[in-house]
């Protein structure tokens, strides 16, 4: 549990912006789980003292310049995943990958839900079910990106 | 770690307080953005900036498609080109032939309402933008767009390609702006049947290949084929532009409302290039009249009112004369971005003092988008609510 430093949580998170905003066929972009999340997440359980609400909170507005309909919409929700992540980092840490990914996909089910929220409030209210999938796929994806993350982490340390 | 985290419970202390303090803090901080941005807009120069910001990651993440086409047409073989050159020059020769009366045509038409001098047309100049990304999910349709407000590009603007409307653009950057397309789930255009002078709304559907037109009685006189043009309502786009072809008509006799489909004719999804068009703002068929006062921009709706009276007399001539004009009026302005490129570009940097006008005539724009929210849904409940809906944008 090495603390890493800001500059590998800056290049991860950018590498995984790229990754959540690139373009892709519309098929493929139903199921294409929101990298940035899983990046924030795995930091703010693995590194809480780095990755921080603060993290959450900027890594959600650059999210929002991309795609949001409202400026703060993914910060907000960013912030709110981070929040319980770093409160529940030690319990999250401990469980084994299977766990994990369930606990992600909670995770992601209320980021999700705080959007589809804010998107009806704000009146862009988009009532497709297509937009959960990513929650799925997400959790599935979980294990591997928690292992790239953490050998990237241990391998440069 | 372990002090940090059973600490989460206290207040104010360790570097910025506390977990649950510095979470009320952020989440506090994005919720007073997301009031400004929504209902003040008071941070539109904030996007702009964070927009000018994100312009090159968005570039660097589309440069690889990009480089690929590049490649691709770089090696494309002779014999393609000659093909495809020949065929340039036969659709060229085409719409020459298609545009010659155009001119002897515009002056008649004048003569017919008793204008002194036959209207100029409405696009006043054009300005062809490369799409830097495309966004077709269902729940956000979208395109990026390399012209900002150095190009005099403004909010609302409205976008064609040479086939039809695309749709507008919601956010402008310095060099980018967002241009969200008709087919999002999010946008909805007021639509007149070509044929019979109905008007009615067009919704996204999500869907790069389909519109939804929600607000029909089940008696309406619509059939597939009919051609969906702009009907001028809304203060965004002027009358009289191709918009879509109506694919599909169910009528149900249990349900009140027609359900209804269209495809726009725009090509959506394989578009690489589109056109800003600016619009004379004292036309008469400019989306909106020319507001005065700065104030308009966001107060939106009390300037639609009085546009309602010349579209919507030309709507009810319209059908009379009926077939021979109409195709006339509709392939001009698919006809004008081919001869006008020439000399549309470099217009770009003066460009000043033409939307000077502008952004207050399209300013209200925001009621074009918005009333429709619910719609996605075919069968709102009664008839009645879709009538009042319409009525409110006439």
């Amino acid at each position: 549990m090495n603390a890493p430093s800001g500059g590998r949580i800056l290049i991860t998170g950018s590498v995984a912006l790229v990754l959540t905003v690139l373009p892709l066929p519309p098929w493929l972009d139903v199921l294409r789980p929101v990298f940035l999340v899983l990046a924030v997440l795995y930091w703010s359980v693995n590194a809480p003292r780095t990755g921080d609400i603060a993290l959450g909170f900027w890594a959600g507005l650059a999210l929002d310049v991309f795609q949001g309909p409202v400026l703060g919409q993914h910060a907000l929700a960013l912030a709110l995943v981070t929040y319980i992540a770093v409160r529940e980092h030690q319990r999250i840490r401990s469980k084994p990958a299977f766990q994990q990914a369930l606990i992600v996909f909670a995770a992601l089910a209320v980021y999700e839900f705080v959007l589809f929220a804010i998107d009806g409030w704000s009146g862009h209210a988009v009532s497709s079910p297509l937009r959960w999938v990513h929650t799925v796929t997400g959790a599935l994806l979980w294990p591997p990106v928690a292992a790239i993350l953490a050998y990237g982490s241990r391998g440069r340390a | 770690m372990a002090a940090f985290g059973t600490a989460a419970g206290r207040p104010l202390q360790g570097r910025g307080g506390s977990l649950g303090f510095r979470f009320t803090l952020y989440a506090a901080v994005a919720i007073v953005v997301m009031y400004l941005d929504q209902r003040q807009h008071y941070l539109e120069q904030l996007r702009y900036v964070l927009q000018a910001a994100a312009y090159p990651i968005q570039l660097a993440v589309n440069s690889p498609p990009a480089a690929w086409r590049w490649i691709s047409e770089s090696f494309e073989s002779r014999e393609r080109l000659q093909a495809e050159n020949a065929r340039l020059r036969a659709a060229q020769r085409d719409l020459e032939l298609r545009s010659m009366r155009y001119e002897a045509l515009a002056r008649e038409n004048g003569e017919l309402r008793g204008l002194a001098a036959a209207l100029p047309p409405v696009a006043d100049r054009w300005l062809a933008a490369e799409i830097v990304s495309i966004q077709l999910s269902s729940l956000r349709q979208r395109l990026l767009i390399d012209r900002g407000a150095v190009n005099g590009v403004f909010r609302a603007q409205a976008v064609l390609d040479d086939r039809g409307l695309i749709g507008q653009t919601t956010h402008v950057g310095p060099w980018s702006a967002e241009v969200i397309l008709i087919t999002d789930p999010e946008h909805a255009v007021p639509v007149r049947v070509e044929r019979t002078g109905l008007r009615t709304i067009a919704v996204g559907a999500g869907d790069a290949s389909s519109l939804a037109l929600p607000y029909l009685p089940a008696n309406a006189d619509i059939k597939s084929g009919d051609l969906l043009v702009t009907s001028g309502l809304g203060g965004v786009f002027p009358e009289g532009y191709p918009v879509a072809r109506v694919t599909e008509v169910h009528r149900d006799a249990v349900q009140p409302l027609a359900q209804v489909r269209a495809e726009p004719l725009a090509h959506l999804d394989t578009d690489r290039e589109v056109m800003l068009v600016w619009f004379r703002a004292d036309h008469p068929r400019a989306p909106a009249p020319t507001g005065k006062s700065l104030g308009e921009l966001k107060s939106g709706t009390p300037s639609l009112q009085p546009l309602a009276a010349p579209p919507r007399s030309q709507a009810a001539a319209a059908p009379a004369a009926a077939p021979q004009p109409q195709p006339a009026r509709v392939r001009a302005p698919a006809a004008a971005p081919r001869k006008q490129p020439a000399e549309s570009p470099p217009p770009e940097p003066q460009a000043p003092e033409p939307q000077a006008a502008e952004p207050k005539a399209a300013a209200p724009q925001p009621a074009a988008p918005e009333p429709p929210q619910e719609p996605p849904k075919q069968e709102p409940p009664t008839p009645q609510p879709d009538a009042s809906q319409a009525k409110e944008h006439q």
